[in-house]
């Protein structure tokens, strides 16, 4: 039985050694080159963690020597935490508190400064070429459980601390099993990567490559913003599959890419992360009819989805898209506070069982106990459920179909953001007495309310941008004398929305 | 007409001097969904059709090459 994600690896390296693995615009490794690459870099690392099971800070870039980086963690008996190292110093000196790394890869060659000072930092070129030491290695190995972490990655919190979603083997194994086997993916898949590593999206891409033995080819940031440039990649280096956040399908369509250069060569289309307007689809499919489309759901914490929907009719511009069916091995059902829900058309929380689970939130016990919990529908042996915060209904056929959230996070460019974690971060700011922060799904924009002194939108923008990760920043600013309470003092989102919405907002 | 692309510049991406950048695509200041929006701007602000074929760095580096780019696009 498979209890670690390298067995990939190795079995590549010993059948097709030649051949490419990964590639993005400027180089590539052969699965031989990557498993010679890995075995250094985890030598390196064991150095630094030898007993085992410790987080490992990568600073990311969107290039192969990040994905060599990560094995060579994991091959080191240990796991690896992406970090963009574009963040605002003061977040990831929040995921350092919460981790506590001993060690920090740089796989990114961009000249960035050390965001830990106090971190001893390894470049990925110098370490990746050194010795391997075999028999060090093969002792990590033996002492391997599937249950060991493989990486950690933060999400938004929505008390103001990203949270850090830790991910076995295991998961990673039947996650990469599950896809392969029910969309057909096999070595002669060549999977377009466009999620960024910090993004739970790619784990799909690198996995699903070293399972199946085809290639990966990473697709700069760039791309995305030249168009044309992304298409011409595409046909060149004959991608046939992606696996894609949904925004970025968007933007192709929002800019009229394909009516000028279409990728032919595309045969499966993946996507996930947000709500797939079928406006976006519609357009994709008429320029790509013949190549298959899946819509992917579920978050982070159940190791990147667990239901799907191959799309196998025509939707009108305006219908929904279902979320579909669960992937095997994967339990998926309906709560009511702790009742199971099955009637066709009742809504009910999303929760979801089975080894898809994450081990929990690194060093927070009590946040993982909150969504981690009991199955209430099991009370004779401990079960672990998660608690999506989803809505969704069943239909007459056995479909899923998506409701919205239960609370105030929401999706915004493809990534999840608590509008909790956006409000403590303001209210931090001398310019802001309170905050409120509403979701514009229009003109898919963070709105910041606030009341403070004056208006200094210009000011808190800037501020902002030291404290979260862009995308989290607001796009609109709007201050108010007073934002509405209820009548037990407390904020009152449901009527600021309603002001919002009915465009009556800068009156008040 | 300069004046105008910064302050829409400006509305988009207050945290960047635009005055001063060069490299906007190059260095990857603007992302995506910064140039889906600006292209959506300039198109309504100055009634013109900037299509995915100008969309090149070039042309999207500096506010001086964006109005390059649009004092063009008018004049045609």
């Amino acid at each position: 039985m498979q209890t670690n994600v390298l067995e990939y690896l190795w079995k590549q390296e010993r059948e097709a050694p030649e051949k490419t693995a990964f590639a993005d615009g400027n180089s590539s490794l052969t699965y031989g080159q990557l498993a010679r690459r890995v075995r250094s870099v985890a030598t390196a690392v064991a150095q630094y963690a030898p007993q085992g099971e410790q987080p490992v800070f990568v600073l990311i870039d969107r290039n192969i020597q990040t994905v060599a980086a990560f094995l060579g963690i994991v091959a080191s008996g240990n796991f690896y935490v992406p970090i963009d190292p574009r963040l605002p110093k003061a977040r990831i000196q929040s995921m350092y508190e919460t981790m506590v790394p001993q060690l920090m890869i740089r796989a990114t060659t961009r000249p960035v400064p050390c965001p830990i000072e106090s971190l001893p930092m390894l470049d990925y070129e110098t370490i990746s070429a050194g010795e391997a030491d075999n028999s060090l290695l093969a002792a990590v190995s033996r002492r391997h459980l599937d249950t060991n972490p493989l990486y950690c990655i933060f999400t938004s919190g929505s008390t103001g601390v990203p949270k850090g979603v830790l991910i076995s083997h295991r998961s990673v194994i039947d996650l990469a099993e599950n896809l392969s086997g029910e969309l057909e993916l096999d070595s002669r898949s060549v999977f377009g990567n466009q999620a960024p590593f910090d993004f739970d999206v790619s784990t799909k891409d690198i996995y699903l490559t070293l399972k199946t033995g085809g290639r990966m080819e990473v697709l700069e940031k760039k791309l995305f913003t030249i168009t044309l440039s992304l298409v011409d990649r595409l046909i060149d280096r004959q991608v046939n599959t992606i696996i894609w956040a949904v925004p970025a399908l968007k933007i192709i369509a929002a800019l009229d890419t394909f009516h000028t250069r279409c990728p032919q060569g595309l045969r499966k289309i993946m996507f996930s992360g947000e709500v797939m307007p079928c406006k976006t689809l519609n357009y994709w499919r008429q320029y790509l009819p013949e190549a298959v489309y899946v819509n992917l759901y579920g978050p982070t914490e159940i190791t990147c989805n667990c239901t799907y929907y191959i799309v196998d009719r025509s939707f009108g511009d305006g219908e929904a898209l279902p979320i579909g069916r669960p992937f095997g091995n994967s339990g998926v059902f309906l709560l009511d506070g702790d009742k199971l829900v099955t009637a066709p058309g009742e809504l009910g929380e999303i929760c979801v069982r089975g080894t898809c689970l994450a081990l929990g939130y690194y060093h927070a016990p009590e946040r993982t106990n909150d969504v981690f919990c009991q199955n209430p529908l099991q009370s004779n042996y401990p079960e672990r459920i998660y608690r999506t915060g989803d809505m969704g209904a069943w239909d007459d056929s056995g479909i899923l179909w998506f409701h919205g959230r239960r609370d105030t996070m929401v999706k915004h460019q493809g990534h999840r953001v608590e509008l909790g974690e956006v409000e403590c971060a303001a209210v931090k700011l001398p310019e802001i007495n309170d905050a409120c922060c509403i979701y514009d799904d229009l003109s898919e924009q963070i709105v910041l309310c606030y009341d403070g002194p004056q208006a200094a939108d210009r000011e808190i923008t800037r501020a902002l941008m030291k404290s979260l990760p862009k995308i989290m920043v607001p796009g609109r600013l709007q201050w108010m004398p007073v934002l509405p309470k209820n009548k037990n003092g407390k904020l009152d989102r449901p009527a600021l929305r309603q002001m919002f919405l009915a465009g009556n907002i800068e009156t008040t | 007409m300069r004046e105008q692309i910064l302050e829409l510049l400006t509305a988009l991406r207050s945290d960047v001097d635009f005055e001063t950048e060069t490299a906007l695509i190059d260095d990857e200041v603007l992302d995506s969904f910064d140039i889906v929006t600006l292209v959506g701007d300039l198109n309504e602000a100055f009634d013109i059709e900037i299509t995915v074929a100008d969309l090149t760095p070039e042309n999207f580096n500096s506010v001086d090459a964006m109005v390059e780019l649009v004092q063009s696009m008018i004049v045609e």
